[in-house]
């Protein structure tokens, strides 16, 4: 059929589209650079990075989740317990290894046991990691007796505390993590069965698409990278800590809203989720550095939620 | 070009959307008291159209005429007031709600601060009287038939004192019966001095229930026949498509070879007795029946959608596993589903991504990582072969007009030689010259050996294009022919339930 040939978009908006959420980070950044004393040094970037590398590592797989149209919020909760766990096992054995093993285990198991409730008996995401959060929550306190765990094996530290060519180890492992998912999420067949699930799951199984196993698997693997995170966060803190995270998730997936990733799935793009982190950081940042009362930083951050939303409504309404 | 004798006219309407141009300064005019088809090749803009009647779009240029104003509707509740109602293919319904809420949604009688129920039932069942449906005001929506459902929406809009009221492909899903039923209901808003406009791809429709017709190709206006004596068939279609269309079917006879598909006594929800058949290697079957025979049903059991609960399905002579369709594609059958907004496609996707999205697991490096090359060329090749009608193949599939979804979701399913292909409704609100072009490509695929099973509520494309014929009543297989045997009488005899045919 001969069809007439079509004009194509305006080179505003595809720009727009593929790199929106990067252009506003250097926007801040560039303003951050000229506008708050300190901030371009080599120490509170420094501080920066690893101030986010917790959120960094989860937001990648906590945005495979909302790929396929799933929540979950049990990731602080895992990051708690894992620490906890991690450490008490350790100072039981003295052995570094056993005590990551454990940890890494006990989150997947979390994961697996989330991802069978939502995808194999269809229980609402929400609800399912809802309970699961508190369940976890309680088992660190309970492992822990509510006190946090000090670690006694030295060598564990060299994970949080070491830095390598001037960049600490966490941050390399939050840029593993973002290399790794990246490759997952748009050159692998699993990556597109995610977000085909979560595009419309009736579809994608029609399609053979293996819903129930795609989707098990991502919560199993939320449930491992949380778990690192959190032995990650205990070696920085040489400890433990049963209530260490709270909130966390929230921040997690504001993240992942703010790098554009779509809460009734099916739409996800790393780059923009890597944005997304650093913005939530940045902000962060800035307003330590400018002394702004922690109070105010809650309302400032909710703002900035909002008005990336806002941003992202404007640019599909055209 | 509207005069003043027109209800409803439409001056100059432009509408551009990110790389296409929907509409390209459109003008006609619609008298009161007349049914209006809009006809057109898929994308050619008559939603488009229709979704700036409404207040959905606002048009980059022109405007509207209601009885002689000039109009633009800057939303949907101006249309509202104005007197405009669109009814679209997709309901704008709450399925949870009772018929009454959803009638009067938005305007609930109220006595004080409370809802006023009886006020609520007593208007409700006055708006179906309108409508003339027996509907009770109380019933779930979502429980009732499509058909049902669609009369709800009707009333609702008369009961907002709609004067113009444009469908959008009302019978697409509709039963021969309750499209009888709709066409008593159009034809009694139209002595009641209603401007309609109706859009379809049935040209039957057009001749049995319309007083005049405009033809949109690509976004322009072709032609408006203010009356249709004197307009044929073969008229409308060299405007739609521009050239002449004269055999749409082109059956050529095909060797069959044994062995493709064997069914052996299938049993599942839907289904009152078990089923058994066959489809040769090379054979095109159709299977007709009224909408709730039990075609779809059948159909899904022998894809994995529903797990049987008895019976074999064998192709190529060996046992398909059944209960996922995963597995069924694997063992050779795969299937093209008949809902193509709740099954079909992933509109939040590329066009690209929807198309490959089944056979890429073949076209895979090291087992494991996309291959960019195969994903881009495969996209380009389909969409040329079906004629997809795209922006670019980056397009999000769900911007794509209705037909042109339906083609590229037919393109999932032919990226790749397969041994059994079901069909349900392959060409549901797919224009005559697409048409054409996909039957053909069915008997290309048959002509390759593949066995074809196809399910439609068409008679006329279920004779043009089978091989053979089964026909389903009422969850069963009631009556079987070959090509030479399949006369329209016969087969929709056939079709009927026992008590109407004897
Ligand atoms: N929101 C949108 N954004 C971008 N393009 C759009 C949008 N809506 C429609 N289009 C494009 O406008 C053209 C006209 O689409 P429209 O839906 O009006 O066609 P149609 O005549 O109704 O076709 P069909 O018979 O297939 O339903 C198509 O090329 C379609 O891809
Ligand atoms: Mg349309």
């Amino acid at each position: 059929m001969s069809r007439p040939p079509l004009p194509s978009s305006s080179a505003f908006t595809r720009v727009w589209d593929s790199a929106g959420m990067l252009l506003v980070l250097a926007g801040l950044f560039l303003l951050c650079s000229v506008g708050v004393d300190n901030f371009l040094t080599a120490t509170n970037l420094r501080g920066l990075a690893l101030a986010v590398s917790t959120i960094g590592m989860v937001a990648c797989t906590m945005m495979l989740c909302l790929a396929a149209g799933d929540f979950d919020l049990s990731v602080g909760s895992v990051v708690a317990f894992a620490g906890v766990l991690g450490a008490t096992v350790m100072n039981a054995t003295g052995s570094v290894l056993a005590g990551t093993a454990a940890a890494l285990a006990s989150g997947a198991l979390i994961g697996f046991v989330n991802g069978v409730f939502v995808a194999r008996l269809g229980i609402n995401a929400l609800i399912t990691t809802l309970a699961s959060m508190q369940i976890v929550r309680g088992l660190g306190f309970i492992v822990s007796d509510g006190r946090a765990v000090g670690i006694r094996t030295d060598g564990f530290f060299a994970l949080g505390n070491t830095a390598w060519l001037g960049v600490p180890v966490p941050v390399w492992l939050t840029v593993t993590c973002f290399v790794v998912f990246g490759v997952l999420l748009n050159l692998t067949i699993f990556g597109r069965s995610a977000l085909a699930i979560g595009g419309n799951r009736e579809a994608a199984h029609l399609a053979g698409v293996p819903v129930v196993r795609v989707k098990v698997v991502i919560f199993t693997l939320q449930g491992v990278v949380a778990a690192f995170a959190g032995l990650v966060l205990a070696a920085r803190m040489t400890s433990g800590q049963p209530n260490t995270s709270l909130g966390f998730e929230l921040e997690v997936i504001s993240a992942c809203v703010l790098g554009g990733v779509s809460l009734s799935g099916g739409v996800a793009r790393l780059g923009a989720v890597v944005a997304g982190v650093l913005i939530m950081g940045l902000v962060q940042n800035a307003m330590n550095l400018l002394n702004i009362p922690p109070f105010y930083q809650y309302v400032a951050r909710g703002c900035i939620l909002l008005g990336a939303v806002m941003l992202d409504r404007l640019k599909h309404r055209n | 070009m509207s005069a003043p004798g027109h209800a409803l006219g439409f001056d100059g309407l432009a509408m551009e959307f990110p790389g296409v141009r929907a509409l390209d300064g459109v003008s006609f005019g619609v008298r009161g008291g007349s049914v209006h088809a809009l006809l057109g090749e898929n994308g050619a803009g008559k939603s488009t159209l229709l979704k700036i009647l409404s207040g959905a779009y606002l048009p980059t240029a022109g405007t509207l005429c209601l009885e002689g104003d000039k109009k633009i509707f800057r939303s949907t509740a101006a249309a509202i007031a104005a007197g405009v109602a669109v009814i679209y293919q997709e309901l704008h319904l709450v399925p949870e709600m009772t018929v009454a809420e959803n009638l009067l949604l938005g305007r609930y009688p109220r006595r004080g601060a409370f809802l006023d129920r009886a006020a609520l039932r007593t208007e409700a069942g006055r708006l179906l009287q309108l409508v003339g449906e027996d509907i009770s005001p109380d019933a779930r929506l979502g429980r009732l038939p499509l058909a049902q459902r669609q009369m709800v929406e009707i009333a609702k809009a008369l009961g907002r004192g709609a004067r113009v009221v444009a469908f959008d492909e009302p019978t697409s899903s509709l039963s021969e019966k309750e499209t009888r039923r709709l066409f008593a209901i159009i034809r009694d808003l139209r002595v009641r001095g209603h401007a309609i406009l109706y859009v379809t791809h049935r040209l039957d429709e057009v001749f049995e229930l319309c007083d005049a017709a405009t033809v949109l190709r690509d976004g322009r206006h072709v032609v408006t026949h203010d009356a249709l004596a004197g307009v044929t068939r073969d008229t409308l279609v060299r405007s739609m498509v521009g050239r002449e269309l004269t055999d749409i079917y082109n059956y050529r006879p095909r060797a069959h070879a044994p062995g493709g598909l064997e069914v052996r006594g299938l049993a599942g929800p839907g289904l009152r007795e078990p089923v058994s058949f066959s489809v040769a290697r090379g054979e095109i079957t159709g299977f007709f029946g009224l909408v709730g025979a039990g075609r779809t049903e059948l159909m899904r059991l022998l894809c994995g959608a529903v797990l049987p609960t008895a019976g074999e399905v064998r192709v190529h002579g060996r046992p398909v596993q059944g209960g996922s369709p995963r597995t069924a594609i694997r063992d050779g059958i795969v299937f093209c589903p008949e809902d193509r907004k709740k099954e079909g496609i992933i509109s939040v996707r590329s066009v690209t991504e929807n198309i490959n999205l089944s056979a890429r697991r073949k076209h895979l490096r090291a087992g494991l990582f996309l291959d960019p090359g195969w994903e881009r060329t495969n996209a380009t090749a389909q969409i040329a072969r079906l004629g997809v009608r795209t922006a670019s193949p980056a397009t999000l599939i769900g911007l794509l007009s209705g037909g042109n979804q339906q083609k590229a979701i037919l393109a999932r399913w032919l990226s790749e030689p397969v041994r059994v292909v079901v069909l349900d409704e392959p060409t549901r609100g797919i224009d005559i010259g697409a048409k054409s072009e996909i039957y053909a490509l069915i008997q290309a695929l048959a002509a390759a050996g593949t066995s074809v099973v196809i399910v439609s509520s068409e008679l006329p494309e279920v004779l043009g294009i089978a091989d053979r014929v089964f026909v389903m009543r009422e969850g069963v297989i009631a009556a079987e022919f070959t090509r030479a045997a399949a006369s329209p009488e016969a087969v929709l005899h056939a079709a009927l339930p026992a008590t109407i045919a004897n």
